[in-house]
């Protein structure tokens, strides 16, 4: 079994397709949509992590593109280097996915990989360079 | 039932005082009462770990032979101002490597002294008859050098107001990343457990007071720059936005990096993280009461700073707190910049310190000003844009 993380970009006529369905249903894949802005008529964007057989994934992969809709493997990952970190909260500003948080009762940060859209907005807001991108 | 310093300080010496933090009080006194609270508690300890621009370090590096009179110094690159006697210098947190980027700067020399590591001093001058040296290449550390301590001319400001962005884009700022169509509002401070929200009227705070800075011991040394005492206050005395400051003075060759931190801000630059405790003695009922205040109690305004620092609502701590505030009709994301949980561990610090008999209190030398008018740069004459 593989999991990876991935952008799919939908040209404005495509965003009606059921993708997904067929990934699920076709491809015996699961699926967790990490951010989505798809809307009528305008070019969209689904961010998902996919977990399956590795082939079934190149094959879902596959059928992606036969549907006319570009995907990109994310190869990077967010780190955090927790020793340095203060924990005053300033990534948590910029965090959109709500991967970043402070927790409300240790006012200590946390930080959930799954839910990372490796935007690097968190890279940039920490004022001492303890989040870093992994390449 | 009032207490006075030396009263207190008895009872520390001999490891019978009772000390709180600002957050365990609150608690002691809704469950013992105000009566019983104001008269068994001896010490309630206050904290605060942000960034703080106005801080830096006065420098004595020794003679050289034969010797120089620094007329322009640089540590690791940065500049540092050295207007004053020979081998002196100043460098602020806020300035910049001449190296023309924002990654390293006055903050990041600091917390590398702190730290104990090598830092490359660069000096030139003019020569003189008594200091004939031109320029100087060497390498200087906190342990080979004579004075290194840190005078922070602002720290500790009292409340600040919060930050949101109006604008359709992403502005940068001193308060952080700021997103387009306040999609996000920054504060900072440690609110309930904040010194100077504490006190509101600077009591028990004033010149001579001792005080935890950086790790080891310091000292106020004067009002803070921009100190207003007559801010806008709630019913609970608690300024609604900034109000008193103080200028703080320590010792780096005995503070710790956990406790002093150099903070880069994207599009903005570089800022110091102070981490600073202030003991408030509990001489009377009236300041047990000030205290007892909550991050409900403790208000700020969200102010535009892409405009005209409008406020656009008042708005309470325990809200900000939240992660979620009420903004033009939306439910908006609130982000800390300063950090409570350091903070809390200062206070628990100087607690410990104290209940074990390793910190003292001071009767202040003298109260901080009570009046005092802020005012604006004055742009007139010929100079007049």
């Amino acid at each position: 079994m593989k999991k990876i993380k991935v952008t799919l970009y939908y040209p404005a006529d495509k965003v009606t397709r059921p993708i997904t369905y067929h990934l699920i249903k076709d491809y015996n894949l699961q699926l967790n949509i990490l951010h989505a802005d798809i809307n009528l008529n305008k070019t969209g964007k689904l961010i998902v992590d996919i977990y399956g057989l590795e082939d079934k994934i190149d094959e879902g992969l596959d059928f992606i593109s036969k549907q006319g809709i570009e995907y990109k493997i994310f190869n990077k990952s967010i780190i955090w280097n927790e020793d340095s970190c203060i924990h005053c909260g300033a990534c948590t500003a910029v965090c959109p996915s709500g991967a970043i948080k402070m927790d409300s009762e240790s006012w200590k940060l946390t930080f959930d990989k799954e839910k990372c859209l490796i935007c690097e907005l968190c890279v940039k807001a920490c004022p001492l360079d303890v989040m870093n991108v992994l390449i | 039932m009032n207490k006075t310093i030396e009263e207190i300080n008895e009872k520390i010496k001999k490891g019978t005082a009772v000390v709180l933090t600002a957050e365990e009080i609150i608690d002691f006194a809704k469950d013992n009462g105000i009566e019983k609270a104001a008269k068994e508690v001896d010490v309630v300890t206050t904290a605060t770990f942000g960034p703080m621009c106005s801080s830096g370090i006065f420098l004595n590096f020794g003679h050289a032979n034969p010797p120089i009179k620094m007329k322009r110094v640089w540590l690791n690159d940065v500049p540092a101002y050295t207007g004053i006697a020979a081998v002196d210098a100043y460098i602020g947190a806020t300035e910049l490597s001449d190296l023309g980027d924002f990654e390293y700067g006055g903050a990041h020399v600091i917390e590398d002294l702190i730290d104990g590591k090598d830092i490359k001093l660069y000096a030139e001058s003019y020569g003189t008859d008594c200091y004939p040296r031109k320029e100087i290449t060497t390498t200087i550390n906190k342990s080979n050098i004579n004075q290194a301590y840190m005078f922070n001319p602002r720290n500790a400001y009292q409340n600040y107001p919060a930050a949101t962005n109006s604008s359709d884009r992403t502005i940068y700022t001193y308060m952080g990343t700021l997103l387009p169509n306040n999609n996000n509002i920054n504060y900072s401070t440690s609110g309930q457990l904040s010194p100077l929200i504490n006190d509101p009227y600077l009591r028990t705070v004033g010149i001579g007071t001792r005080i935890f800075l950086g790790g080891t011991v310091g000292y106020v040394s004067w009002e803070g720059s921009q100190h207003n005492p007559n801010p806008n206050r709630g019913d609970n005395g608690v300024p609604i936005g900034p109000g008193a400051s103080l200028a703080l003075i320590g010792d780096i060759k005995h503070m710790s990096k956990e406790f002093v931190r150099a903070a880069v801000y994207e599009g903005y630059g570089v800022s110091l993280f102070v981490g600073i405790g202030i003991p408030i003695p509990i001489i009377d009922k009236d300041i047990l009461i000030n205290t007892l205040v909550s991050d409900d109690k403790i208000f700020t305004e969200i102010i535009d700073k892409s405009g005209n620092e409008g406020s656009l609502r008042k708005v309470s701590y325990k809200e900000l707190r939240s992660g979620l505030v009420e903004l033009k009709g939306k439910k908006v994301q609130s982000a800390p910049l300063s950090s409570l949980r350091k903070a809390r561990e200062i206070a628990n610090l100087l607690k410990n310190n104290i209940k074990n008999s390793n910190f003292y209190l001071t009767q202040a030398v003298q109260p901080l000003p009570r009046e005092n008018v802020i005012n604006k740069l004055d742009l007139r004459g010929e100079y007049r844009v």
